[in-house]
């Protein structure tokens, strides 16, 4: 297998399952372990693969408790365009993903926090008092029905034929 | 007084009566009575229909579309059916009077033996095979003809073993690669060998595509592409397997207009039409269905490798197939009977696999488990069938 192929195969399983080892991955592409696992390291050291965690409902702690989404929009700066404003945004912690986007704004961040007075705390005066940011538009979210492909509420299971030709 | 029931004949018709209950049934029966078990028993795909798919099932009620079809099957579903071969088989059929739609393969492989068989002619196939095909020629007053397969081919089918079984009878041969239960397909060498045996004795060839979307490797090209082929070949295939749509029952035959025109009689006498809904389920799929069709394909080879792997280094030897969800192991260095064997790991492990002899009497010797089910599944049972074959074995 070369080397683009063993990449690929890697990512798509632990992008799948994160907790899968470099022998369960080598089994299901028939490759060697060993070069599975070097190949792992090579792509954390590349950043391609940047962290491993969990998903859950973020519901169960209490620091994640509210999420919402906001749009900005921004003026962009004559030297470093949108992507001087985004690093500086992109470093509060409360912000958990930020994008650029096409359409009627800029900036989408997915913001979270303990509370609505959190999130709104962090909106009134640290997100809208940036130099830049022209407005803001926030989405407090309500319910969670998937996350990162994963459906949230389990389907009911099919009666189904235990042996069939 | 006399038992009126023990003197009288029986109602049921002598072909139909003596036919054998499917071999999977006895044990469908055990398996029934146990919980907790886990499969490797199950033909069908584990993966639910993709969603696109359903959706459309779903909006075709929704639009009121409730009524009979033609009885060839929805125009719009022949023409998608002919596109789709033609890209991805490199087959030109003509959607107005070369292809049938049916309720799954299933039918379309009856249609096809009831439509060209008389009584007394022989029809060949090869085994271990699924478990339909004899008794379906029987059904049709033919003789079926098995020819079998070797492990030391891979489940492979011998042109010289194939030719060996030709007579005058002989009518037609029925393919099915890749292979329920083995998993084998065919070489392109081979393809071409049986194709020119069936131009040569003037034979019709049924070639049963059900699994051809499941080839990990590279696909051989259909039988019905090889010269002198097309005129003669029955491409019979449906949505079940690739599409994971088993309880739609949609499949279809293309093939010359002599014999789906006497396919279509039958199936207008008896089945008049597929579902509705079914049929724009399929549409949905082959319009749209490929690149989840892909993921499940992956998925699939991700579990064959590891099956393989865990059969083998148990000690039961398997050859890594390169089709279909199945795979074929040697149990023999057990000591068991195929029947043994499964009933023994059912009833000491609760898993469930099936004994190769229900596939025809060469796959005694043999177990079929199926990999679709889920990989944390398919782990479990390895480890447990290794424990088996560990205590067996000392």
């Amino acid at each position: 297998m070369d080397k683009t192929e063993l990449r690929k195969h890697i990512l798509r399983l632990l992008g799948e399952n994160g907790r899968l080892q470099a022998e369960e991955i080598a089994e299901r592409i028939d490759a060697a372990a060993a070069e599975v696992e070097k190949e792992i390291r090579i792509l954390e050291q590349e950043n391609v693969i940047i962290g491993y965690r969990a998903i859950f409902d973020e519901a169960e702690l209490p620091e994640n408790a509210v999420k919402a989404i906001i749009e900005v929009k921004v003026k962009p700066e004559r030297e470093g365009g949108f992507d001087k404003i985004a690093k500086r945004l992109s470093r509060f912690p409360q912000v958990s993903s930020l994008y650029l986007m096409s359409g009627p704004y800029d900036l989408q961040l997915e913001v979270k926090g303990k509370s609505l007075n959190d999130v709104a705390y962090f909106v009134s005066s640290k997100l809208s008092t940036v130099e830049g940011v022209l407005s803001t538009s926030t989405h407090f979210l309500l319910k969670k029905y998937k996350e990162s492909g994963k459906l949230m509420l389990e389907e009911d299971q099919h009666e189904r034929l235990q042996i069939t030709p | 007084m006399n038992d009126s029931k023990s003197l009288r004949k029986s109602y049921v018709a002598p072909h139909i009566g003596s036919l054998p209950k499917s071999g999977i049934r006895d044990f469908f029966d055990l398996v029934s009575t146990m919980e907790n078990v886990i499969s490797l028993g199950i033909g069908e795909p584990d993966f639910v229909t993709p969603w696109n798919i359903r959706e459309n099932a779903l909006y075709s009620i929704e639009k009121g579309h409730t009524h009979y079809t033609s009885n060839l099957g929805m125009m719009s579903l022949r023409k998608s059916i002919c596109k789709y071969l033609s890209k991805e088989y490199a087959l030109e059929y003509d959607p107005a009077n070369e292809c049938i739609v049916t309720v799954g393969v299933s039918e379309a492989l009856d249609l096809v033996i009831r439509a060209i068989t008389s009584p007394g002619d022989e029809i060949i196939y090869h085994e271990p095979c699924y478990v339909s095909y004899s008794p379906e020629i029987k059904m049709a007053h033919g003789v079926p003809v098995p020819v079998n397969t070797w492990e030391k081919n891979n489940f492979s089918l011998d042109p010289d073993d194939l030719e060996r079984a030709i007579t005058p009878k002989t009518k037609a041969i029925l393919l099915n690669f890749p292979c329920n239960p083995t998993g084998a397909t065919l070489s392109f060498e081979q393809t071409q060998k049986i194709a020119q045996i069936a131009v040569k004795h003037d034979l019709i060839v049924l070639a049963d595509h059900i699994y051809s979307e499941l080839t990990y490797g590279e696909m051989t090209p259909s039988i019905a592409t090889f010269p002198g082929m097309k005129e003669r070949t029955i491409f019979l295939h449906g949505f079940s397997k690739a599409f994971a749509m088993t309880g739609f029952r949609v499949g279809y035959a293309c093939g010359p207009k002599e014999i789906i025109d006497a396919m279509m009689k039958i199936h207008q006498y008896s089945m008049l039409c597929v579902s509705t809904t079914a049929q724009e389920a399929a549409i949905e799929a082959l319009e749209n269905g490929k690149s989840d069709m892909l993921v499940m394909k992956q998925e699939y080879c991700d579990r064959r490798n590891v099956i393989v792997n865990s059969l083998n280094s148990m000690g039961l030897n398997c050859f890594k197939p390169e089709g279909a969800f199945y795979v074929f192991p040697n149990i023999t260095s057990t000591g068991l009977t195929s029947m043994e064997f499964a009933t023994e790991l059912l009833k000491s492990k609760k898993i469930a696999v099936v004994p190769g002899s229900a596939f025809g009497s060469c796959g005694e010797g043999f177990i079929r488990c199926s990999y679709a089910t889920s990989m944390e599944g398919i782990k479990e049972a390895m480890a447990a069938m290794k424990e088996f074959v560990k205590e067996i074995k000392s």
